[in-house]
């Protein structure tokens, strides 16, 4: 069975109308934890990347010999896997910025979002559009967590990705891990709120 | 033949040893953490004044670092010289066992009185289930398992029921997670699969618990079977081993971590699901439906936990 929609839409798919983090609501501990700069959400979000490009092919190339009933460890393992090779990498190549990221690298595998998008996407599509599926779900990983970043690190350190842009400390609040559940509740709201003014403007249109 | 050479031989080692193992253990009658910076010692005997009060006879350090020496600033006697208090610039860590070892105080100059000072240990393994349940609480404080912990809060009865779930799997796991990791991993230097065998023991746990429970008590399967699906999706499954292979714990700390963690998601959950309840009938702006609320409630419990930060009970 193809999918109908070429590879621009597959990405947009993932960034926007099934944005991992706001929309779909997964993975949201990494969400939480960890988003307090720019930076921390680049570096987790191209490991999660990496992560559901590499299973969604590796599932999608061995799905016609997969057999139903023991799919789920299949996928576990899967993911298993390339987590160890993009911890291991992070570990020899960034050091620095694995440490920050500390226990969260290894808990991709526990990521609701990538045994879902390999149960529901590539286990039945082609391979070549599993891949640009990934890359959507990835990225859209990504911004979310880039979003929640920006947010976090101008209001709560006064800077964006290390550089001092408001020159001062607006509210060290933002930096403390139990305000990452506060900026992100108030973002949901607030793009709640987008999508409520949006359709009244559209029914009155 | 043979035989009484060897009695003979550790006959003769117990006469030299004994001496030199009972002199350090019959001068030092009693040890103990004192204030934060204070370690108290009780002598057996009265001690010379002049060797016990000077702070330069005295070698402290933390048992895993033996190269950073703590410095005694003051050290106060007794009248009766029967017991000591070491005074240090800067508060303890009591969570390790120090090593005390104080020269020329017995009569002997050669010999260099040396002790450890420790906590009671099963306090020790009640403060690893406290600091798991309140202090360092895996959802409030550490940030995980959110997407199961948000799922399954709606309802008190679905609460409890993930949380007790989710306590057996998780001690039943981290347990076989240890005996994997000291008996398997660590002596055939394969800790880069710490990942794969960790996931995979976690599946098998849940699976076994879903068969036996099945035939065992179906009852019990209905009520709560639902949730052991779940149990998988929860990133504390995989963070509980991963920490304990981190620390080196042994059996009887990963038992309580496991325990704790297992616990502090169900304290999680049961306040959550309370909150979530009333929230239900209260009048919430049409924006804030559903998860943002959640969101929002969860990042004042959050803040609440902080206050149990720095807390030390035992």
């Amino acid at each position: 069975m193809a999918t109908d929609k070429s590879n621009i839409q597959l990405i947009t798919n993932g960034i926007l109308n099934e944005n991992p983090i706001f929309r779909l609501v997964l993975s949201m501990c990494p969400a939480v934890g960890i988003s307090t700069t720019v930076m921390n959400g680049i570096m987790l979000g191209v490991a999660v990347l990496f992560v559901q490009v590499f299973s969604s092919v590796t599932i999608s190339i061995f799905k016609n010999v997969i057999h139903p009933r023991i799919r789920i460890p299949t996928y576990t393992l899967t993911i298993a896997t390339w987590v160890t090779v993009i911890d291991l990498l992070l570990a020899a190549y960034l050091p620095e910025a694995y440490g920050k990221m500390g226990i969260f690298v290894k808990l991709i595998v526990a990521f609701a979002i990538i045994t879902m998008r390999l149960e529901m996407f590539a286990c039945k599509e082609s391979v070549q559009a599993s891949f640009w599926d990934g890359i959507g779900m990835g990225l859209g990983f990504m911004f979310g967590m880039m979003a929640i970043g920006f947010v976090r690190e101008l209001l709560g350190m006064g800077t964006l990705l290390g550089y001092d842009i408001l020159g001062f400390q607006p509210l060290l609040f933002f930096v403390l891990h139990c305000a990452g559940f506060f900026v992100v509740g108030l973002m949901m709201a607030f793009f709640n709120y987008v999508e409520i003014i949006y359709k009244k403007t559209k029914q009155g249109a | 033949m043979k035989n009484i050479m060897l009695r003979q031989i550790i006959i003769i080692l117990l006469l030299c040893g004994l001496p030199g193992l009972t002199q350090a253990a019959d001068l030092i009658a009693d040890k103990s953490f004192g204030d934060d910076n204070e370690i108290i010692v009780t002598f057996s005997q009265a001690v010379d004044m002049e060797a016990a009060i000077n702070p330069a006879n005295y070698t402290v350090y933390e048992e895993p670092d033996p190269d950073i020496r703590l410095s005694v600033e003051a050290v106060s006697v007794a009248d009766d010289l029967m017991s000591a208090s070491l005074r240090f610039r800067e508060p303890l860590n009591t969570s390790q066992p120090h090593v005390v070892a104080i020269a020329n105080l017995s009569p002997d100059p050669e010999v260099v009185t040396t002790f450890t000072v420790a906590k009671p240990y099963i306090g020790y393994l009640l403060g690893i289930l406290v600091s798991a349940l309140l202090i360092n609480n895996f959802v409030f404080t550490k940030y995980l398992g959110l997407c199961v912990f948000f799922g399954t809060s709606k309802r008190k009865d679905t609460a409890k029921g993930m949380g007790f779930t989710f306590t057996i799997v998780i001690v039943v796991s981290a347990i076989m997670s240890w005996f994997f990791y000291q008996f398997i991993l660590k002596p055939f230097d394969l800790n880069f699969l710490q990942i794969v065998i960790f996931i995979g023991l976690v599946s098998l746990t849940v699976q076994a618990v879903d068969t036996i429970l099945r035939k065992v008590n179906p009852d019990l399967f209905n009520a709560f079977g639902v949730y052991l699906v779940l149990v998988i999706a929860n990133c504390v499954i995989i963070a509980v081993p991963l920490i304990l292979a981190d620390n080196e714990y042994n059996f009887f700390e990963t038992f309580m971590l496991s325990l704790g963690a297992g616990g502090g998601f169900l304290l999680a959950l049961y306040l959550m699901s309370s909150v979530r309840e009333r929230i239900e009938l209260a009048n919430v702006p049409p924006t804030f439906k559903g998860v943002p609320i959640a969101f929002i409630v969860a990042g004042q419990f959050a803040l609440a936990f902080l206050g149990f930060s720095g807390m030390q009970l035992f």
